[in-house]
């Protein structure tokens, strides 16, 4: 097979060609390293790992070879640089974990690599996973695939921002660069550059996969999940990455479906909740639209759209800037230029702290570093935190008297398209609004689901979001492959690995 | 609520982040930008909610008290920047 058919195939197709000897591991691997170089220019690898992948691929080949193949055997995979791996640079994108190299393989992707995976590289993403725009990497902001078709009306062709914080790892996905990749999503940092490039995201239920090995961000908030081409490649990838693990004291100890299994295409009879809090002031009129046109496509496939009131929707989003800087501030507190990362040295033990945390955390870490100092310091503890620990219980309300009605919850992803890089960066505020559909889901740990569905008048991708009960990831899976098929997403970004040659 | 110059180099103290003089007003703006922002959560009627710590629910599980790791000081000291005998190494906290 050409290089470029290689790429454009699917986790499933690549899985199956390869047990049916049509190509080899090395072949894939091969074409994957090749891509990863030859999309260099959207910095969204920080760290490849060419040899490695062919280490692996060689190793998944000897499998293959003796008919005793795993489920994910030669799978070229991007991992999200908040993934500790061992013996490979991990940077999170912060300055302040200069040099780090884990000792330890985190949970996941040890997992991953067990099913037979092959490493193609560490992907940049947002400082800490901060941020929805992959700008606040240390190591610079990633491009977006993408590029707008028309030239918008002020004739602005800058390139596009691939969300964030998961932005290397969906601009990889996107661009052909990985078949497959890990993200993590802490108030929708996998669905918004699921959506922003045209790919599926899954955040799973919080405890489905172990945090184990993950840089903390905000620890209640972080959810390890699958970042892919398809819905079934999301169902493969979460069944491996998915299971118990006693070293994450809130993992669950539930056992892992044949997630694979729940895409029977068949949703007769669901209802599903479209809630009317989140059509908000402003949301582009295509946005609307795709909305309106998923609750059809369901209807059609013999689903029954409800529509619902989630009243606190609204609330989520402040909630979340007080519980996820509060969360990071404490997390962040070992970073202290001691035991690992960048150190300063100062004139003493405070002057070397002080200087070494002002030198490795950029400007949002350290914005949201000092405004969970302030919502948990003295006097403004029950004003601030609690408070919003309260208004999390009724998010968490709003879902479970919701799920008593629908079966799921049909929402669009984000309140518009990518954006262009260094748009929204004046206002902090106006960048975290890009999270407020997808923050709920995060603040009561439900599984949600970002799938590509249209483009905008730009002719960028847009994303549809489904949101489920917690542990049933099954019916949101589910549903989100028959939207994937009614809505038959073909496109391709302009800029991607093998264009060329197809 | 308002955040001064004051209070910014008091929270900046407290997580250990130095600012130069010149930084204190502009963050002071941004961060009550943000607090302004956020407490529109005072139009929500929480007496009586439970605050919520995590989405897990319950207790966390408990394990017997057994060492579960151990013997890799090699690999604990790998990564930091300064170290000398098998330790850590920092300024000089005790004059």
């Amino acid at each position: 097979m050409s290089e470029g058919s290689l790429l454009r195939l699917t986790l499933a197709d690549a899985r199956d060609g390869l047990l049916r000897k049509s190509f080899s591991a090395r072949e894939l691997a091969l074409a994957y390293n090749e891509a990863v170089a030859e999309t260099k220019p959207l910095n969204a690898y920080i760290t490849p790992t060419p040899e490695r992948a062919l280490e692996m691929a060689a190793a998944a080949d000897e499998r293959l070879a003796r008919g005793e193949a795993l489920p994910l055997d030669g799978i070229p995979i991007a991992v999200k640089d908040l993934y500790c791996t061992k013996g490979v640079l991990t940077t999170a994108a912060s300055h302040i974990l200069n040099g780090f190299c884990p000792s330890y393989e985190s949970t996941v992707t040890s997992r991953l690599w067990q099913a037979g995976a092959v490493m193609l590289g560490k992907t940049n993403l947002d400082e800490f996973a901060m941020g929805s725009s992959n700008t606040t990497s240390y190591y610079g902001p990633v491009e977006n695939p993408w590029g707008r078709q028309i030239e918008s009306q002020s004739g602005d062709n800058r390139p596009l921002v691939p969300g964030g914080s998961s932005g290397g790892s969906a601009a990889a996905v996107a661009a052909h660069a990985a078949l497959t990749a890990t993200g993590t999503d802490t108030g929708g940092s996998i669905r918004q550059p699921a959506s922003f490039c045209g790919i599926v995201g899954l955040k799973p239920t919080y405890g489905r996969c172990s945090r184990w090995g993950v840089v903390a961000y905000a620890s209640s908030l972080d959810h390890p999940g699958p970042m892919t081409r398809t819905v079934r490649d999301a169902a493969i990838m979460l069944r491996a990455m998915a299971g118990h693990d006693p070293r994450d004291s809130t993992s669950a100890p539930v056992s892992v479906p044949d997630f694979e299994a729940a895409l029977t295409g068949n949703i007769r009879g669901l209802r599903v909740g479209i809630p009317r809090e989140y059509r908000v002031d402003g949301m582009p009129q295509d946005i609307e639209a795709l909305w309106q046109q998923g609750a059809e496509w369901l209807r059609a496939a013999g689903a029954e759209p409800v529509e619902i009131n989630l009243p606190m929707t609204k609330y989520a989003l402040p909630a979340y800037y007080i519980i996820a800087p509060a969360e990071a501030s404490s997390n962040l507190a070992r970073y202290d230029g001691v035991r690992f990362g960048l150190r300063i040295e100062g004139s003493g033990f405070e002057d070397m702290y002080e200087l070494t945390r002002a030198a490795g955390f950029g400007a949002e870490v350290r914005r949201r570093v000092l405004i969970g100092t302030y919502v948990l310091s003295a006097g403004y503890y029950d004003a601030y935190y609690l408070k919003a620990q309260r208004v999390r219980t009724l998010v968490m309300r709003d879902f479970a008297s919701t799920f008593e009605k629908v079966d799921c919850i049909l929402a669009p992803t984000a309140p518009s398209a990518a954006f262009a890089i260094g748009e929204n960066t004046e206002d902090p505020v106006a960048m975290y609004l890009n999270d407020v559909f997808t923050v709920p889901a995060n603040l009561a740990g439900i599984p949600a689901i970002s799938v590509p569905t249209g483009l905008s008048a730009d002719g960028l991708p847009l994303g549809l979001q489904i949101m489920g009960r917690a542990f049933d990831e099954e019916t949101v899976l589910s549903v989100a492959g028959v939207l994937e098929e009614a809505a038959q997403f073909r496109y391709l970004p302009s800029f991607r690995a093998g264009a060329l040659h197809d | 609520m308002a955040l001064d110059r004051a209070v910014v180099a008091h929270i900046a103290a407290l997580a250990r982040i130095r600012l130069a003089e010149s930084e204190l007003e502009p963050l002071a703006e941004e961060l009550s930008q943000i607090l302004t922002w956020i407490e529109q959560l005072n139009e929500v009627e929480t007496s009586g909610v439970p605050p919520m710590t995590n989405a897990v629910g319950g207790a966390l599980p408990m394990r017997e008290d057994n060492v579960t790791d151990g013997g890799c000081r090699e690999e604990i000291l790998g990564n930091a920047p300064r170290t000398a005998s098998g330790f850590f190494v920092v300024p000089k906290v005790i004059e």
